[in-house]
């Protein structure tokens, strides 16, 4: 089995990351954990909620419900990029040139590459954000359906509908299909340029997580006892198709996390364990045994040799594939 | 909630009442006096709260639809968001408290309970706790139904401002709150100066708890002990000892006396052992046809050769149960089961259940 370094950390791990290679995890406690030292900024005072890695890996975003989006670097500076108030910043999205997008509520920010901000207040609340992988545009899931909003034009968001209340909303890194995890335990998917309907159900649980594979081939999700893998490279996309279905368990998947070069996804269960599952053969090599609290986070470096992991009662570790 | 109760899992209070009520002073009190608990508190809207808490969390009533083709399956879609972003701030807190607003539906928060997973896996609903308002209470059944709504659905009721009223426009008060829902226990105050932790962290919505603590919780008869007077402190389950100083006689017939004119009633159903088959599909079967008019239904079935008991409970159409504890030594195996709602058909509901004997 590959090595493990094992990390025992002050709360619920909301995010793990790289900041370059810097093993990063931020904390339900309003913690920025750096490396495996145990080097920690208090990013937030009273509490986390959300957390990503900008897309050029050099520093972690993140959202408090101190109303507060924090950006934190490897050296351990913190800087305020917005302040709402009492507001809880629990979804924020990072984006292509520095670009960013959070909300709270019914209100969006958007903050573009020059660093303007930009608001929009949507007419129900809204349930996930993402920036597309191009360009300045922001995916907004919500009730009965999405809206794809150009922040900074006077064009109202495109609307694509679909009944139900979305709870979270991932780009294909093509940028051609938006994919929204529903409270109803299903997948909806758009295609952008007509608005194709794609329905992938058969959940037994709410999906939690989303992951495209290498290239965008394969959407993995969590909900279920498997990590469901939506095949995204026929013409039609998943319309169709049966998906692939990895790791088969009695315990739930609650994380996954597709491997940045091969077609591998990194599944984390209800009970700790961590496999590794390959998409060709499902061929598998379990990384860490059960027995743990449930995986809260999961990400790969960016050469694919290391997984930094986290879960909710604070236990987290990185996997050295190396070795 | 039976699979909630379980270590770790948050208790969750929720609080209603109509506007004016005494919600605002019950909540002011609730974040200042030293109770020994945390607690994250969801209100409507900052307004008069005058505390600066971070575990204080503003929420829009979000109530949706849920698209699954159950027109009864409303939910809170903030409440499942706070719950969620809560739970990465456990050790924070200890219970979380939900303010309605007076207008509420409280049936969407309960449903909330039973329809999203995380939310069960992680809350519990403790109870809900209406507040109302001794002088106004009435003229409200009048012009609002969430007024009528938010008593029918209590597990507890706080029975606030007796200072404004007479004893016996009191007692019309408690009449028909005991009318419209006569499970609930009554605390009758003024300034909502209850003890608070006579309706918090008590386990009221989960009904083997309450049944633990109190025996005849669903005997309407017995039900009617439980209105207390602020000078009254006594825990629930003591109930049997003397209550003279109450002052109430017992000489009415509860359910039947019509003391405000409502199409909501209570059922209470007793019988011996069931059959499990024929109960259960008759309990689905009433909740389908008659789900919109039913705002809960709670019960305790005795199955033949089974040692443990069975707890329902259903909100609308949305009903649960399993077997829970065993039946003690000395316990009558006794089925119970009691409906509050809209337009119940008594003498359907008694043949039913009896249709179910084993």
């Amino acid at each position: 089995m590959p090595t493990t370094i094992p990390l025992t950390l002050s709360g619920y791990v909301v995010s793990a990351s790289f900041l370059g290679n810097v093993p990063t995890f931020s904390t339900g406690d309003g913690k920025v954990v750096l490396g495996t030292v145990g080097r920690t900024v208090e990013a937030h005072a009273t509490g986390l909620l959300v957390a990503q890695p900008t897309v050029d890996g050099k520093a972690l975003l993140s959202g408090g419900d101190d109303g507060k989006v924090v950006r934190t670097t490897t050296d351990g500076v913190t800087t305020v990029l917005a302040d709402k108030g009492r507001k809880w910043i629990d979804l924020l999205a990072t984006g292509p040139g520095g670009t960013l997008a959070f909300a709270s509520g019914r209100t969006v920010w958007a903050i573009d590459a020059a660093g303007k901000e930009h608001e929009l207040t949507r007419p129900r609340a809204v349930g996930g954000v993402t920036l597309f992988p191009k360009g300045f545009r922001v995916a907004i899931a919500g009730y009965d359906g999405i809206g794809l909003w150009f922040p900074g034009t006077v064009a109202p968001p495109q609307e694509l509908e679909w009944k139900g209340m979305h709870i979270g909303v991932t780009v294909s890194p093509d940028g051609a299909n938006v994919v929204t995890s529903m409270q109803e335990m299903a997948l909806h998917g758009w295609r952008v340029k007509d608005g194709q309907h794609m329905r992938m159900s058969g959940y037994p649980a709410k999906v939690k997580s989303l992951s495209w594979s290498v290239k965008g081939r394969f959407l993995a999700s969590s909900g279920a006892g498997v990590a469901v893998c939506w095949p995204f490279h026929y013409k039609d996309g998943p319309m169709g198709r049966a998906p692939l279905e990895l790791g088969g368990r009695k315990e739930m998947v609650t994380r996954v996390a597709c491997h940045p070069s091969e077609e591998i996804v990194a599944l984390g269960y209800d009970d700790g364990m961590i496999l590794l599952s390959r998409l060709a053969d499902r061929e598998e090599v379990l990384l860490r045994r059960p027995g743990g609290s449930p995986l809260s986070a999961m990400a790969w470096s960016a050469d694919g040799f290391e997984l930094a992991f986290g879960c909710e009662d604070g236990s987290a570790g990185v996997v050295d594939l190396t070795r | 909630m039976s699979d909630a109760i379980k270590t770790g899992a948050i208790p969750v209070t929720v609080l209603t009442g109509y506007l004016g009520a005494g919600k605002t002073t019950l909540l002011n009190r609730i974040l200042t006096e030293d109770h020994g608990k945390r607690y994250a508190v969801i209100v409507n809207e900052f307004g008069e709260i005058g505390i600066d808490n971070d575990l204080i969390v503003e929420s829009d009533e979000e109530v949706f639809e849920m698209n699954n083709g159950c027109i009864c399956c409303t939910v809170r879609g903030d409440l499942i968001r706070v719950v969620e972003n809560l739970v990465k701030r456990r050790g924070a807190f200890d219970a979380i408290l939900v303010e309605t607003t007076g207008l509420a539906d409280p049936v969407p928060v309960a449903q909330t309970f039973f329809m999203d997973d995380e939310v069960r896996k992680y809350s519990r609903l403790d109870a809900v706790v209406t507040l109302v308002d001794a002088k106004f209470f009435l003229e409200r059944l009048g012009d609002s139904p969430e007024a009528e709504d938010q008593v029918a659905f209590a597990d507890v009721i706080i029975l606030n401002k007796t200072d404004l009223v007479s004893p016996d426009e009191l007692r019309e008060v408690e009449l028909t709150i005991r009318q419209l829902n006569p499970y609930c226990t009554i605390h009758k105050t003024t300034r909502a100066q209850v003890a608070l932790d006579a309706i918090l962290d008590r386990g009221s919505f989960d009904l083997d708890r309450v049944l633990e603590l109190d025996p005849h919780f669903l005997d309407p008869e017995t039900g009617e002990e439980h209105v207390c007077g602020p000078d009254c402190d006594h825990e629930h389950h003591h109930h049997d000892h003397d209550h003279d100083h109450h002052d109430h006689d017992h000489d009415h017939d509860h359910g039947h006396v019509t003391h405000h004119d409502t199409e909501i009633s209570s059922v209470s159903l007793k019988g011996g052992i069931l059959n499990p088959d024929a109960i259960l599909g008759w309990i689905s079967e009433i909740t389908q046809a008659q789900g919109p008019n039913i705002l809960r239904l709670k019960g305790i079935l005795a199955f033949p050769d089974e040692p443990l008991r069975y707890v329902v409970q259903g909100v609308h159409m949305i009903v649960e149960g399993d077997l829970q504890r065993a039946w003690k030594d000395g316990e009558a195996r006794e089925s119970r089961l009691v409906f509050i709602g809209r337009h119940l058909d008594k003498a359907a509901l008694e043949a039913g259940f009896k249709s179910c004997a084993a």
